[in-house]
This record gives C-alpha cells, sequence and structure tokens, in this order.
C-alpha cells in the first residue's frame, strides 16, 4: 500500500511535470516554425511575381539584335564615307 | 478500489490528457508548416522554371553587344587612329580613357591627348549628346542631359532688337594632325583663350 502511494507521488510530482514540459517544448518548437515557413512561402510567390518581366527579355533580346544590326550598317556606311585615319 | 489505486488511475489520465493536449497542438502546427512549405515549393517551382531561359537569353544579348563594342571600337580606332580615339573618348568621359579599348590592349598605354583643346568645343559639345544614352549614365560627371530651357538660344529671345544669332562667318574647325596647316602648340594655349582662325575666303563672303 506504502508502496502504491510512493508511486503516486511520483506520477504526479515527477513523470506528469516532465511529460508537460517536454511536450510543451515540442509544441513551442512547432508553432515557432509556422510564422516562419509563411513568411518564405510569401516571399517565394512574391520572388514569382517579380519574374513574370523575365518573358520580356525576348523582346530586348530581339531589341539588341536589331540595334546591333543598325549600328553595324551604319558603320559599315560611314566605313565607306570616312577616310581611315593615317597608318590605319 | 483502495485509494491510491484511484489516485493513479487519475494521474494517468492526466498524463494522457496532457499527451494528447499538446500532440494535437503540434499536428495542428505541422499541417501549417506542410501547407506552407507546399506553397513556397510551388512558387519556386514557377522561378525555377521563369529563370530557366535567363542565361541563354542574356548570353545572347552580351554576345551582341560585345559584338557592337567591337565594331564601334573599331571603327572608331580605324578612322581616328588609336590615339585621337582615346582622346576622344577621354575628352567625353573624363578618366574613361584609362580603362582603355577592349580590342586594344595597348590603349591602356596611350596618355590621352587633350583633344577637347583642339576640337571645336560646339564639336565636343554635339558628340557630348551623345550621353543621354545609358550606357553614358555611369559617366564620371554624371548624366548630362540637354536642357532645352535653358538653352542658349531661348537666352537669345530675351533681345528683341534683333541681336545677331552668331557672326556672320566663324573659324572652321582646325585640321589636327602632325600635316595640319596651323600647329597646336599646347605651352601656348593652354589656360589662356583659343586663338581664332582666319576665315576663309567663301566664309567672308
Amino acid at each position: 500500500m506504502t508502496l502504491e502511494w510512493i508511486g503516486d507521488v511520483l506520477l504526479i510530482v515527477v513523470i506528469l511535470p516532465v511529460v508537460v514540459y517536454l511536450l510543451f517544448g515540442v509544441f513551442t518548437a512547432a508553432n515557432g516554425i509556422v510564422p516562419s515557413v509563411e513568411r518564405i512561402a510569401r516571399a517565394a510567390r512574391a520572388g514569382s511575381a517579380d519574374l513574370d518581366a523575365v518573358p520580356l527579355l525576348l523582346t530586348t533580346q530581339d531589341q539588341v539584335a536589331k540595334t546591333i544590326q543598325a549600328a553595324a550598317n551604319y558603320g559599315g556606311s560611314l566605313d565607306v564615307i570616312l577616310d581611315d585615319a593615317e597608318g590605319a | 478500489m483502495p485509494a491510491a489505486g484511484v489516485v493513479m488511475i487519475i494521474a494517468v489520465v492526466l498524463i494522457v490528457a496532457a499527451i494528447v493536449v499538446y500532440l494535437v497542438g503540434t499536428i495542428v502546427a505541422l499541417r501549417k508548416i506542410t501547407t506552407s512549405l507546399d506553397d513556397a515549393i510551388g512558387a519556386v517551382g514557377e522561378i525555377l522554371q521563369k529563370t530557366e531561359p535567363v542565361a541563354d537569353v542574356v548570353a545572347d544579348i552580351n554576345a551582341n553587344l560585345d559584338a557592337g563594342v567591337d565594331l564601334l571600337e573599331g571603327l572608331l580606332v580605324k578612322k581616328a587612329g588609336l590615339t585621337d580615339a582615346v582622346g576622344l573618348i577621354d575628352g567625353l568621359y573624363p578618366g574613361a580613357a584609362a580603362a582603355g579599348l577592349r580590342k586594344f590592349p595597348k590603349s591602356t598605354l596611350i596618355k590621352a591627348p587633350r583633344i577637347a583643346e583642339v576640337y571645336t568645343r560646339g564639336t565636343l559639345t554635339l558628340a557630348r549628346l551623345g550621353r543621354e544614352a545609358p550606357i553614358a549614365a555611369a559617366s564620371p560627371n554624371g548624366p548630362a542631359l540637354r536642357n532645352p530651357a535653358y538653352g542658349s538660344s531661348a537666352a537669345r529671345t530675351l533681345y528683341p532688337d534683333g541681336r545677331a544669332v552668331h557672326a556672320k562667318a566663324l573659324p572652321r574647325s582646325p585640321v589636327i594632325g602632325t600635316n595640319s596647316p596651323v600647329q597646336y602648340d599646347p605651352d601656348e594655349e593652354v589656360g589662356g583663350p583659343r586663338r581664332r582662325m582666319p576665315a576663309t575666303s567663301s566664309e567672308r563672303s
């Protein structure tokens, strides 16, 4: 009988607080991750939205090629019109 | 049932209740994490998908721009000569001559002639208009754009009595080079006003 009471006291005074402490630690840690992960998700969505303009690079690529082609044409004409420098 | 047994049952129930409460809370939190991670992974996948062609496109743009730079540098050097080309660049963008021309490594060794003292101010002004180009934004003097509101032509309108817009005969831009008819002497002209060249007969008439 005495041993049973000792077991009860151990259960209530030692085991129960330890279990509660450990579980509370796990619960707090899991809850602490949630806002961080949500921020990561928001940042990833925002980053993805920022990249919506990437297809415009294709237009830039096309325009750059045309501009360089026009410059090359002008350069060719200038090469014909202007005399070369001495010794060139 | 003995009292000790009842207390034990109550204690065990309390422990199980605590376990249930906290584990349920943890499960809910983990589910939120899983949902958010799914969103994040989806968005990261979109980012990867959208940035996939960027490297090739940028490489192509850079290749075209490199070709353009080589073309313009080559043309400038061919027409003006390496020394005058460096001087012209340094006249437009002071200090830029130190970087030299990419295809002409010797250009970094050339002491840039002071082209700004040889060419007329109008020639350089015309050339500086090119600083409106985005590439000129990095000029040491900052982006110098034309400001039509404060142009010299606007100031002339303040003289309604017919002030001459410009002289009847202006000297032509000097011919430069070792064989030029008028030799430029830096010791004579540096710091002083420009010597005016004689107007030709066609300009006087």
